[in-house]
């Protein structure tokens, strides 16, 4: 270990996360010292980031979690490029979870580029120029002299040395504190159709999932857990369970009961047999169409005041027109199609090995240290790939029984949730039922706007996103929040995913109420929001706004600001014999630089096919306490052939750079119960659609 | 437990399980063959189909015993000493995002493409609507079909 390149220099970028997560968030590069990297093999690693070998390999750290978005392949690129490595060179590994190496390692909130894009460049853009500095100094040359080609230093002469040959050299010298990123023209990576790293093994069937995970010794197990939220386990026979060839033990955990066996068919089955007697516990007798009653009631109570201006309780009632309206925002499940799943192996010596498809190992991690009370330094988190995440993911809940059982049987042991464990036991988006009030002045101008939202007791879930982005003079937002035992957690673009549709089809009523053009009446209240205006000028520009359409065929348009970006979305559909046809979506996002075009057009299309699901096919509804969905047959996902035609276009921008995971679903969702109303005089203002929904009355 | 013989990826494979027990189950946990995937248990999703002689079959509710005899194709053996036409173009149009699904999808489009060299659009629409995908992949599933296809499907 050398003693030059070990500065105490460490950059704290503290930033606040956008709309919606409430989270506050600090990053920061530590220094070799802190990172505590071993260099005396030759190895050139100048922060966590990256290290290159003296076999010239590039080899970047992904702290992040690879869930389908893309990330692996974005964050390369952004650090090869200021780098200057050779993309055949670059390699990606996983980052052990580190609870402070890294900063936060949770992959929500669209968060991993807009949180790293300074500090992976800057990551790159300092290892370019030590291997610079090593080469001048070795030639004896004047650095301004060399210059980098990919994976080689460069001498006005022609002499050339490789990262690798440098790499040793480079490592003994001090990390710069000031270096000088690229200009966006001389990107190599960034901007370009890079192929998805991930993308070969995911095709040849090598990819490795949480589930995929196989250790000596392993045991699997499956929970049974208490179909009514809360309940518990009062007592249970395993004597049939433990007659099933292969099962091992049959004991209670923190969520159920487990059966533990050789194989995960022989797990599943000792579940079957069992016996198990429970006390359902204070939400047995709860529905949804309880807790529609119970917010309903709430509605009519002044709630907690929000997001603010002018009086609109004053302004309502000297309004020229008044609209009312209530959305009711269902629940929904993430249905990953990877279900929740984790080996835990403990050992004798109080150690812990995870691997687990988490989008936060370091919750992981502190749940897991938590269970065997030890500190989280004796928990090593492995983060595989994810089957799916959505916000599912960032919660520890399936962690817990593994540990506790590998460390009752002494051996590694994997806890597979069945499809109904994981389709009963989401953490849901919650539920809203949110009542409108908009006056129009004489003139049709928007003057008033209140919306009062009722949902379970998590402000940022129900609230985010509900701030109107339009300039009206007076508007109160206000909420009620209200226990009701139901599990909510952070669902794909968390509370703007509701919002975003509530919000933008009640402006889009205000429209029609004023008889204005429904998208000139959103771009004339968008003058202090340039960026979503551009965007929102961009779609209906894209979509033709304002040009014929075939008969029956009805346009409808919504902006979303969320998670750093702005997307606007355009839909045509039309209403026949009651079925909804989309023919097609225009989406134009502003995310600021482009890392890799095909990501965003991949992560809007999923968007789309995530809403048209909320939408047109899932719903989770609670009967006597519990879940009444269970799998894939009464929890339909949107199919092949339902998929609509997705154009999308992204906003050349020099705005700061934005989220691409989720903010194309706020705006999908209102562009389409906007066009279904342009198309039939029909308002969705209940989701999802039910079979008769879209038939005239 | 009874013995159970069949053809996996082009090697004679006998296993001593249960008979009963899902053919996924006896790949993924008895053979650690984990490319194919467990998304539902009751062959709706549709992400654990092989090729069992030549047809695309849900593992999950296929008993072991009904292999005996049979030749079945993971994923791992589609490809194996050359990628299949459909992993060719599957990379082209970078269709996975988590990858979860796609081993189903892959085998169900091999089964398609086997029968059917020159799917029309209604064809592939119709046997790809029974494997889902949560993240929302079937345009890119369909331009890599076609891709695939046109290339002389196998």
């Amino acid at each position: 270990m050398t003693s030059s390149n070990t500065i105490d220099r460490r950059e704290f970028i503290k930033v606040a996360s956008a709309a919606g997560t409430g989270l506050v968030l600090a990053f920061y590069l530590p220094a070799t010292a802190d990172a505590a990297v071993d260099t005396s093999g030759g190895t050139f690693e100048p922060n966590v980031w990256l290290r290159i070998g003296t076999d010239n390999r590039v080899t970047i750290t992904l702290s992040r979690s690879e869930m389908g978005q893309g990330i692996m392949t974005s964050m390369a690129m952004i650090v090869a490029d200021e780098l200057d490595a050779d993309w055949k060179n670059v390699s990606v590994e996983q980052a052990i979870a580190h609870p402070k190496k890294y900063g936060s390692m949770s992959t929500g909130g669209s968060w991993s580029i807009r949180g790293h894009w300074d500090i992976w460049r800057k990551a790159g853009a300092t290892a370019r120029m030590m291997l610079l500095s090593a080469a001048a100094a070795q030639w004896k040359v004047e650095p301004s002299t060399c210059k980098t080609e990919p994976n080689v230093v460069l001498h006005s002469t022609g002499k050339k040395l490789s990262y690798g040959e440098l790499a040793s050299a480079a490592a003994a010298l001090p990390v710069p504190t000031d270096v000088v990123l690229k200009d966006p023209s001389a990107f190599r990576y960034i901007g370009k159709r890079m192929k998805r790293l991930d993308t070969p093994a995911k095709v040849k069937g090598t990819a490795i999932f949480g589930i995929d995970i196989r250790r000596p010794g392993m045991l699997f197990a499956s929970v049974e857990q208490s179909a009514v939220f809360g309940g518990k386990a009062v007592s249970h026979d395993a004597t049939q369970a433990l007659a099933i060839p292969g099962v091992v033990r049959v004991l209670p955990t923190a969520k159920g009961i487990a059966v533990v066996a050789t194989s995960t068919w022989a797990a599943f089955q000792g579940r079957e047999a069992l016996k198990i007697t429970w006390d359902e516990g204070q939400w047995a007798t709860q529905s949804s169409e309880s807790i529609w009653a119970t917010f309903a009631e709430l509605s009519k109570e002044p709630g907690t005041s929000g997001d603010k201006a002018g009086d609109a309780l004053a302004a309502l009632p000297a309004a020229a027109k008044t609209v009312e309206a209530i959305y009711r925002a269902p629940l929904l499940a993430h249905a990953t199609m990877e279900p929740m799943n984790c080996t835990a192996d403990v050992r004798t010596d109080g150690t812990c090995e995870l691997w687990v498809p988490s989008q936060s190992p370091q919750a992981a991690q502190t749940e897991a240290a938590r269970v065997l009370g030890v500190d989280v330094e004796r928990v090593k988190v492995n983060t595989t790939l994810l089957g799916g995440g959505f916000g599912r993911r960032l919660a520890a809940d399936y962690v817990t029984d593994a540990v506790q059982l590998s460390k009752e049987l002494g051996k590694p042991v994997q806890v597979v949730w069945t499809r109904e464990d994981d389709m009963q036991h989401d953490l849901y988006r919650p539920m809203t039922y949110n009542v409108f009030r908009g006056g129009l002045d004489a003139a049709g101008e928007l003057i008033a706007w209140h919306h009062r939202i009722v949902g379970p007791n998590s402000r940022g879930l129900v609230t985010g996103g509900s701030k109107p982005p339009y300039a009206i003079p007076n508007y109160l937002v206000d909420y009620h929040l209200k226990e009701v035992g139901v599990p909510i957690g952070a669902w794909r673009a968390v509370g703007p995913t509701q919002n975003g549709w509530v919000v933008e089809s009640f402006v889009d009523e205000m429209a029609h109420a004023a008889k204005k053009d429904p998208y000139e009446f959103r771009r004339a209240l968008l003058a202090n929001s340039p960026r979503l205006k551009r965007a929102l000028e961009f779609a209906a520009d894209k979509a033709k706004w304002g040009s014929k359409l075939p008969k029956g065929v009805g346009r409808g348009i919504a902006a979303v600001e969320s998670f750093g970006s702005s997307v606007a979305e355009v839909a045509e559909v039309s209403v026949e014999d009651g079925k909804l046809r989309i023919h097609r979506i225009v989406v134009a996002v502003d995310c600021g630089p482009v890392v890799n075009p095909d990501t965003i057009e991949a992560q809007v299309e999923s968007a789309l096919v995530m809403t048209l699901t909320g939408m047109i096919k899932d719903e989770i509804t609670i009967e006597r306490g519990r879940v009444k969905q269970s799998n894939f047959d009464d929890h339909r996902l949107l199919t092949f052939e339902e998929m609509p035609k997705v154009e999308v276009y992204t906003i050349p921008s020099t705005e700061p750079v934005g989220g691409i995971g989720e903010p194309a679903l706020p705006p999908a969702a209102p562009a389409i119960c906007n066009a279904i109303f342009a198309a039939s005089g029909i308002r969705i203002r209940t989701l999802p659609l039910g079979p008769d929904t879209l038939r005239k009355r | 437990m009874a013995s159970i013989t069949f053809v996996l990826n082009g090697k004679r494979t006998t296993v001593d399980v249960d008979s009963d027990t899902p053919l996924l189950w006896v790949l993924r946990d008895t053979l650690g063959l984990t490319a194919t995937k467990y998304g539902c248990g009751e062959g709706i999703c549709g992400s654990c189909t092989v090729l069992m002689d030549g047809e695309a079959t849900r593992s999950c509710v296929t008993p072991v015993q009904l292999a005996e005899e049979k030749t079945i194709v993971t994923l791992e053996g589609l490809g194996a000493e050359r990628l299949h036409a459909l992993q060719e173009a599957w990379i082209e149009e970078e269709v996975p995002q988590c990858g979860y699904c796609q081993p189903g999808q892959i085998m169900t489009a091999a089964a398609l493409l086997q029968a059917n060299p020159k799917p029309s659009d209604k064809e592939i629409d119709e046997m790809m609507s029974s494997v889902l995908c949560r993240c929302g992949t079937y345009p890119r599933i369909k331009r890599a079909i076609k891709r695939a296809a046109q290339g002389g499907g196998q």
